[in-house]
């Protein structure tokens, strides 16, 4: 996982002066499962399209292995794409849309037919050879998809938020099927989606894009416990995001309270925002904690209860396995290390993020 | 109970094709197998090998087959180029392609006849150019053109709409598998155009085999069509019978292209 196997460089792309991309810069290295994550016309499914060549950037250059690709027609490139609504071809069974890039590549039919069995197997549909594609569900359609694409052997696999039409059950099934087969396939995904839950879990890495700039890269581990602005600590997650007063290093103020931090650097008496997930908030008696609430609204979600606490005007969301009825007094306790502390944004691509909010 | 009540709304259709479509059939099929004293007779239908009727119904067979073929290969090209290079603005282009449908044809057909005439529009531009004259009305290339003029709308629309139903995606889908436009062409784009080539082809086809109107006009009476053969039967001869027999030969033509190319479509579709 050391190689870069993709390079986009400086990509600009605007739509009739609509900017969709703006100086984005990103590798992928070879063998990694690499998300990108954002809200519709973040930009992430344009990037996906430069990338398997249905769209040619304005300015800034593809390199794919070192060599730069960026006015190599799709049908040259060594990428493959599953597409969100599955693309298959109406007129062909399932073997003929499997065996579509084989024939133009002119395998011979034995290959084109062990192909096409072990790739059926791969996706779970043996059998299903002489089906044509309107006979079968959302979710088999996207294996098929899946199948098609990956007989060809590509080095990249670009999945454009594949299992967005599928429902949920389908698409929990569906994401570890994901992994599984990149796993024995061992070729590279670039995956995109709106949906966080499905970039944490399938993920080595997340990119978090919004307004065509990237946010953040990082693992789903790091971009979750450490969001680096205030759009990817709402993006990924709840989170409860409240204005602040650095103190000092380890120490910020928040509505008047004091509370003890990991965060150092930030300077003193600096304004600051502050994440603080809502499973990480404990609820204790009133005067225990560091600041007193009163609950206001408590709902449940099954694993937990989700409680909003009003506390001086600021609403907490408050994720936790105890039951608090609405009017409760209680009092809110946070663990140093569950303080996250963020820069304000002074940038221009970190402004365009506050409009979006 | 729904059903009883839905079959009810199908009434008015149901008497529709009884007086306009059923009746009239039978109408036409009782004239053909009978002589004007009403007896049975099959020498009106058996007139067809007459030299001059069969030489007429072969004629209007080329000149269909050919005017069919000239309306796909300038339809789809054009609907090719509707639907992929012109994005914008496809809309009005291929409504100004279909605008000509809206006039009635009759006087359409008119219109060529005063352009092509001897002392006709073209001649009139051509002669203000010291340009030799150009003649070709009342010969074959000018009922031709007629006929491609006045049915090509009726081939542009279902190949558009077909053509323009392809998914992008789709296209994406081959060209991201490796085909480049050629391929994507022959294994993608024509298959899935096949149901509104089809459907063109038969709208273009039959209406060529029965027109008189354009042989008519653009033809100076000098070339006979089937449909110029049967018509006279029925004005000027006042036969009945005999138009109606000819005219149960040029039915049973018409059915067997509607059933060649029905087959056609379900066997590529499926």
């Amino acid at each position: 996982m050391s190689n870069k196997l993709i390079d986009l460089q400086h990509i600009t792309k605007s739509y009739s002066g609509n900017t969709v991309l703006d100086d984005l810069c990103l590798y992928i290295r070879e063998n990694e499962f690499l998300t990108l994550l954002g809200p519709s016309g973040c930009g992430k499914t344009t990037t996906l399209r430069i990338i398997g060549g249905f769209e040619t950037p304005d300015s800034g250059q593809v390199l794919f292995e070192g060599k730069d690709i960026t006015a190599l027609p799709p049908n040259k490139r060594e990428v493959n794409t599953v597409f969100q609504k599955y693309a298959l071809f109406p007129h062909m069974t399932i073997a003929d849309n499997i065996a579509f890039g084989l024939k133009i590549r002119k395998k011979s039919s034995a290959y084109i037919k062990d192909k096409i069995k072990y790739a059926l197997k791969l996706v779970n549909l043996d059998g299903f050879e002489d089906r044509m594609p309107d006979s079968l569900s959302g979710g088999q359609q996207q294996r098929i998809a899946i199948a098609r694409a990956i007989v060809n052997e590509p080095k990249v696999l670009l999945l454009d938020e594949p299992l967005g039409a599928l429902d949920l059950k389908l698409r929990q099934d569906m994401q570890y099927e994901l992994i599984r087969l990149k796993n024995e396939l061992g070729i590279t995904f670039i995956y995109v989606t709106h949906d966080q839950e499905e970039a944490l879990t399938m993920s080595d890495t997340i990119v978090v894009m919004n307004q065509g700039y990237i946010q953040q890269i990082g693992s789903p581990v790091n971009i979750y416990n450490e969001p680096e602005n205030a759009f990817v600590a709402d993006f990924i997650g709840d989170s409860n995001i409240i204005e602040g007063v650095m103190i000092r290093d380890e120490l910020v103020e928040i509505l008047g309270a004091r509370f003890d931090c990991v965060d150092k650097g930030f300077g003193e008496n600096n304004p600051v925002d502050v994440v603080i997930r809502p499973e990480d908030i404990d609820l204790l008696g009133p005067g225990e904690g560091a600041l007193d609430g009163v609950v206001t609204d408590t709902i449940f979600k099954g694993v937990h209860y989700e409680m909003c606490v009003m506390s001086r005007g600021f609403e907490f969301v408050v994720h936790s396995t105890d039951y608090y009825p609405v009017d409760s007094k209680v009092s809110i306790s946070v663990h140093p290390f569950d303080i996250q502390i963020m820069h304000k944004p002074e940038s221009e691509d970190e402004k365009a993020v506050e409009i979006d909010e | 109970m729904n059903s009883s009540k839905n079959r009810y709304l199908a009434s008015p259709y149901l008497i529709w094709s009884a007086g306009f479509i059923i009746i009239p059939l039978i109408m036409v099929l009782y004239y053909a197998f009978t002589d004007y004293d009403g007896r049975l007779t099959f020498s009106n239908v058996s007139a067809i090998i007459y030299y001059v009727n069969i030489k007429a119904l072969v004629l209007s067979v080329i000149f269909s087959v050919v005017a069919t073929l000239f309306c796909l290969l300038i339809a789809y090209p054009l609907c090719l180029i509707l639907t992929t290079v012109i994005k914008n603005g496809s809309s009005f282009l291929s409504l100004i392609f279909i605008l000509p449908m809206w006039m009635n044809s009759l006087l359409r057909t008119y219109a060529w006849q005063n352009i092509l005439e001897r002392k006709g529009v073209i001649n009139g531009i051509l002669a203000f150019l010291n340009l030799p004259p150009f003649y070709i009305i009342n010969k074959p290339p000018a009922i031709l053109l007629g006929m491609i003029y006045d049915f090509l709308p009726f081939m542009v629309l279902p190949v558009y709409n077909s053509v323009s139903r392809i998914d992008k995606d789709i296209l994406n889908a081959a060209r991201d598998l490796g085909a480049d436009s050629f391929d994507t062409f022959v294994r993608i784009i024509w298959p899935l155009s096949l149901p509104g080539v089809i459907s063109g082809i038969t709208m273009v086809f039959v209406p060529s085999l029965t027109t008189f109107v354009i042989s008519d006009i653009l033809g100076g009476g000098k070339i006979l069509l089937i449909g110029n053969v049967i018509e006279q039967l029925f004005t000027q001869d006042s036969d009945w019978n005999a138009g109606a027999g000819l005219s149960a030969i040029l039915m049973i033509f018409i059915v067997i292209s509607m059933f060649v190319t029905a087959k056609y479509d379900r066997e590529d579709i499926k």
